[in-house]
């Protein structure tokens, strides 16, 4: 049980725990934007920062949700430094996503005054992977996956196109933290940005009851034919 | 073009049973076909067990990889320090003006495509021009221009 | 081949190989770097067996000739160096070939022509270890790499080689070796300097029985090329220096991830690879000592940031090359979660060294905190563009002026960038600082992987920050917010300024913004992102002044800021610039003078290049 000290005051925790996780226990705010408990840590959004210092050691910016408690740490949650990482952070962030309500909270929060730096078109998705991963870890799909890199990273089916294991579970729509991806109504489904893919409908084979699992119109599957899909049955 | 499953799997089967294999699988399928065909990047996903979400990622990902097809002539201007300082940025301009594309597209014929690459390790003779894996050393923005009007030329274009 | 099961058959092999070579005999050795080959290397040599073939006919001599890894001296391609007097001839051509057949081995004359001049001293220099760009150096991992026929495993072993190895797995246990490592005191030579002997020894520490060696050749530096001539040139030595890591450590499986761009260091590791495994070299009970250990490659797709740790795991394992946040250290969960050690290529290749020297001899080479000898790729505005290994504490002076011969031209020396696009540059006040880990961190720059660009009085310094800064931009990526948007927001902003863009302000936002992405980002990409710009506004900073305030670029470099225009006095009105010019910008008549329309013209400088009279101006 690592014993530590978090903005004066110390606390113990269970092994294993993140700085993130520790302080949320203890009722300690810290921003997040790519943390959901439910997923793994991810450690790209950065507006989790906060001020590590072991002596003699200079003291270091760390991102709390990949870090973890270690012994007799001392840990600043909001310090000058960590106040201005996430300054820096937001005002960044604002760059595509300059109408987001919870980051223009922030900004007010952090003292954000300008934007100095705005991306040509405006884009409410941040790239924190929330959808991606979620995708991947609790629907158990993958349908989804960040492609590019860089300034041209984004969210994306294969191809950009409705992606065949999508099961339009709305996963993705709920956990995004800046509503980037859209339900337009029941029946028909913006799958992902970029991929304006049209669900239709059908009952769930299972209950025969919800009806959510929807057949997809067009299919990576078509593009190749049903003579690959015969060959590969047959190995 | 039409792709021939057998072969795909043939490329792919020889790069399969090492975990992590679907790069390796990507790039032969790159090396054959000079790019990776939407069919082929199918066909490694299912052939090796990968998400088609993670080997699109990965396509889209690494530099090697290209979704389009590349033109007859693949002109890559090294862009590392040493050829920069020696002038290649003056002569990626020339040759964008020249085919009116830009860095990393194709012309319209299919005939050239033009890219930037990152240090290909040969300062002393920079900057650097490579023209389907043949270089060229210490390239002027003349030396360039006989190479384009070379390969034009030989294409019947001029 | 032959089958090596003991110590004793790898000496007896050895032996019989050494005995084999007649020192008499005149050897060629033909540089087959990629330098080199694209000069035409290849043909020369081809020539010179070709000539060889038909001296055999006539029965009138014997020589060898051998293609050999890089010889380092780039500038001077292709270069050809005859054994035993170590004759050098330069820029060789295949018309040559007859004649240094006919006069050097057999009238044992030396060419004058083709011998390399100082240009300092106008004098002729017959002796490769003569020459100063030579003299100065310790070559110590390069030492083999003009000798030897990187194709063939035998002439490693003749040299010496793998009998480090047998050291190792005679006579020293696991913990022997990294005592011996950490006594060295080698750091981590792919840039951030960490102790080598103490990262393997926390690799051992670790429980488990499944752990991974990896040797990282992804270079990516741009401007930065030694790597790959090592593996080039001397692949067997990396392989033995992380054969004895991997004993070391306890790990059974090694991996090679490689540059794809790199194609004849990728072939002669490949060969070197199978080789040591035909001998047993490689494979089960190495040398009869129940290690086994095996290697493989894997080739990087093109992505600077898989050169990173945890991108580079990553990228083993088919994923896209994305740093994840450590600790987790890969020595404790690396590749496939085992754990993993990695090292450059020029640490590995260090190791045989070091075993076989002794650690004392090894860090009796250097300064206090930084032992042995560092490796440098010495480019840009420099009379001897090459591969430079000096130890290190020698001076950037010594370097660039004793080594690299100075600055071609006549023009004066501006800066030194060290470190490539994670590094910073060092300005002429600063040209006697000692290279060494500290000194350069003091100053702003790293160490890094071991590029070195020199910049002349004709590079503008923000356009230059703005090349490395175009070049992270484009290489992140994209996981994390500082690194992505930061550094687009620093690009743009350069890019402005370049442009005659540039508002006051713009100097302190890049410094603060560049700040706050050295310690917010996730990786060291974007930690070190930042370095060529802040280096650059610490020492230049008039330099971004007068793009902003003047609005004019003193180097005359960047496009928004100069215009070209015709001499009047110089034009002879030859035409050739009115006939190149792209954009039609110039008119005028035969033999009266040029006009270029400032509207437009786009500033490629195609005039200036043709123009055979010096009449046009930049400014």
């Amino acid at each position: 049980m690592p014993k530590l000290t978090i903005n004066g005051s110390e606390i113990q925790v269970p092994e294993g725990r993140s700085v993130l996780e520790a302080c949320r226990e203890h009722g300690i705010p810290v921003p997040t934007l790519c943390y959901h408990p439910a997923l793994e840590p991810y450690g790209a959004c950065r507006l989790c920062m906060v001020e590590v210092s072991s002596p003699p050691r200079p003291s270091r910016l760390v991102a709390s949700c990949v870090h973890p408690c270690e012994e007799d740490a001392v840990i600043e949650t909001d310090s000058e430094a960590v106040r201005k990482s996430r300054k820096t952070t937001i005002e960044l962030l604002l760059a595509g996503a300059h109408n987001d309500p919870m980051l223009l909270a922030l900004a007010e929060e952090y003292g954000v005054k300008e934007i100095r730096f705005t991306l040509p078109e405006e884009d409410l998705c941040v790239l924190c992977g929330l959808c991606v991963r979620a995708c991947r870890e609790i629907v158990g799909v993958g349908a989804i996956s960040l492609i590019n890199r860089g300034m041209a990273r984004k969210v994306s089916t294969p191809f950009q196109i409705a992606s065949s294991t999508c099961i339009a579970c709305g996963t993705c729509v709920l956990i995004c933290p800046t509503d980037a991806i859209k339900l337009k109504d029941i029946t028909h489904f913006h799958s992902v940005h970029g991929a304006d893919s049209e669900f239709e409908r059908v009952y769930c084979q299972i209950c025969d009851d919800v009806d959510l699992s929807p057949v997809v119109i067009q299919d990576v599957d078509v593009l190749v034919g049903a003579k690959v899909d015969q060959e590969a049955d047959l190995e | 073009m039409q792709i021939p499953v057998s072969e795909i799997h043939e490329i792919i089967d020889r790069e399969a049973g090492d975990e992590g294999s679907i790069i390796s699988a990507l790039e032969k399928i790159q090396q054959h076909y000079r790019y990776l065909p939407k069919e082929a990047l199918i066909l490694a996903s299912q052939r090796l067990g990968v998400p088609l979400s993670q080997a699109y990622a990965v396509a889209t990902f690494y530099n090697a990889f290209s979704l389009k097809p590349k033109g007859k002539y693949c002109l890559q201007i090294c862009m590392g320090t040493a050829c920069h300082v020696r002038g290649s940025p003056q002569l990626l301009d020339q040759m964008e003006t020249k085919f009116n594309i830009k860095a990393g597209e194709t012309t319209p014929d299919h005939l050239f495509t033009l890219e930037t690459v990152n240090c290909l390790g040969a300062c002393a003779l920079g900057p650097i021009v490579v023209v389907n894996d043949e270089y060229s050393g210490q390239m002027t923005v003349q030396k360039s221009d006989a190479l384009m009007k070379r390969l034009i030329r030989k294409e019947g274009l001029d | 081949m032959v089958s090596i099961h003991t110590a004793q058959e790898l000496d007896t092999w050895r032996e019989s190989l050494t005995a084999k070579v007649d020192p008499d005999l005149p050897v060629i050795t033909v540089c087959g770097g990629t330098g080199c080959r694209v000069y035409g290397s290849e043909k020369v040599w081809t020539a010179f067996q070709d000539e060889l073939t038909n001296q055999k006919a006539n029965a009138r001599l014997n020589y060898d000739v051998k293609v050999t890894g890089c010889h380092g001296f780039c500038e001077k391609g292709p270069l050809v160096v005859i054994h035993p007097q170590g004759i050098m001839y330069t820029n060789v051509k295949v018309s040559d070939v007859a004649e240094i057949v006919g006069e050097t081995i057999v009238n044992n004359t030396v060419i004058e022509r083709l011998l390399y001049v100082d240009p300092q001293t106008n004098e002729e220099i017959e002796c490769e270890q003569d020459v100063p760009f030579y003299k100065h150096q310790h070559r110590l991992i390069l030492g083999l790499n003009g000798l030897l026929d990187p194709t063939r495993i035998e002439e490693y072993i003749s040299q010496g080689g793998f009998d480090s190895l047998k050291k190792v797995l005679v006579s020293l246990s696991p913990e022997d070796v990294i005592e011996e490592m950490k006594k060295s005191g080698l750091r981590g030579r792919g840039g951030a300097g960490f102790p080598t002997g103490f990262k393997w020894e926390l690799c051992r520490q670790q429980p488990g029985d499944v752990k991974y060696v990896i040797c990282n050749a992804d270079e990516g530096d741009p401007g930065a090329y030694m790597d790959r001539s090592i593996m080039e040139g001397n692949p067997h030595l990396v392989l033995e220096g992380m054969i004895i890591g991997a004993y070391a450590m306890g790990a059974n499986q090694g991996y090679v991830y490689i540059r794809n761009e790199y194609p004849l260091a990728v072939k002669h590791l490949r060969q070197a690879i199978s080789q040591a495994e035909e001998v047993g070299l490689l494979g089960k009970n190495i040398l009869d000592s129940g290690f086994d250990f095996t290697v493989k490659i894997k080739l990087g797709s093109g992505a600077f940031v898989c050169g990173e740790e945890t991108a580079l795991i990553a990228s083993i394992e088919g994923q896209i090359g994305e740093p994840r946040p450590r600790p987790p250290y890969p020595a404790e969960f690396g590749l496939w979660g085992k754990p993993t050690n990695i090292n450059n290529v020029k640490s590995w290749a260090s190791v045989p060294i070091i075993i076989d020297k002794g650690s004392d001899w090894y860090a009796s080479i250097g300064t206090e905190t930084s032992k042995g000898t560092v490796i440098f790729s010495v480019v840009g505005n420099i009379n001897n563009t090459g591969l430079v290994e000096v130890p290190i504490g020698i001076s950037l002076r010594e370097l660039i002026f004793d080594i690299g011969g100075g600055i071609p031209d006549g023009k004066s020396f501006k800066a030194a960038q060290i470190g490539g696009p994670s590094g910073g540059c060092i300005p002429a006040e600063h040209l006697d600082i000692p290279i060494d880990y500290e000194s350069l961190q003091s100053l702003g720059a790293i160490m890094g992987s071991g590029g070195l660009v020199v910049a002349d009085e004709d590079t503008c310094m923000v356009d230059f920050a703005a090349y490395f800064m175009r070049f992270t931009q484009e290489e992140s990526c994209g996981k994390c917010v500082p690194c992505r948007v930061g550094t687009k927001a620093m690009l743009e902003t350069l890019e402005r300024i370049c442009a005659g863009d540039g508002q006051p302000g713009d100097v302190d936002y890049l410094i603060e913004l560049g700040e706050e992405i050295k310690r917010s980002s996730l990786c060291g990409l974007g930690q070190t992102a930042p370095n060529p710009v802040l280096s650059t506004i610490r020492y230049f900073r008039d330099e971004y002044e007068a793009h902003i305030v003047d609005k004019t670029c003193p180097a005359s470099v960047c496009k928004g800021l100069i215009t070209y225009s015709v001499i009047d006095e110089n034009c002879t009105g030859c035409m050739v610039c009115l006939r190149n010019c792209p954009e039609g910008a110039i008119q005028g008549e035969k033999k009266e003078v040029h006009v270029i329309d400032a509207d437009l013209c786009t500033r490629c400088g195609m005039c200036m290049s043709v123009c055979k009279f010096d009449a046009i101006l930049v400014e």
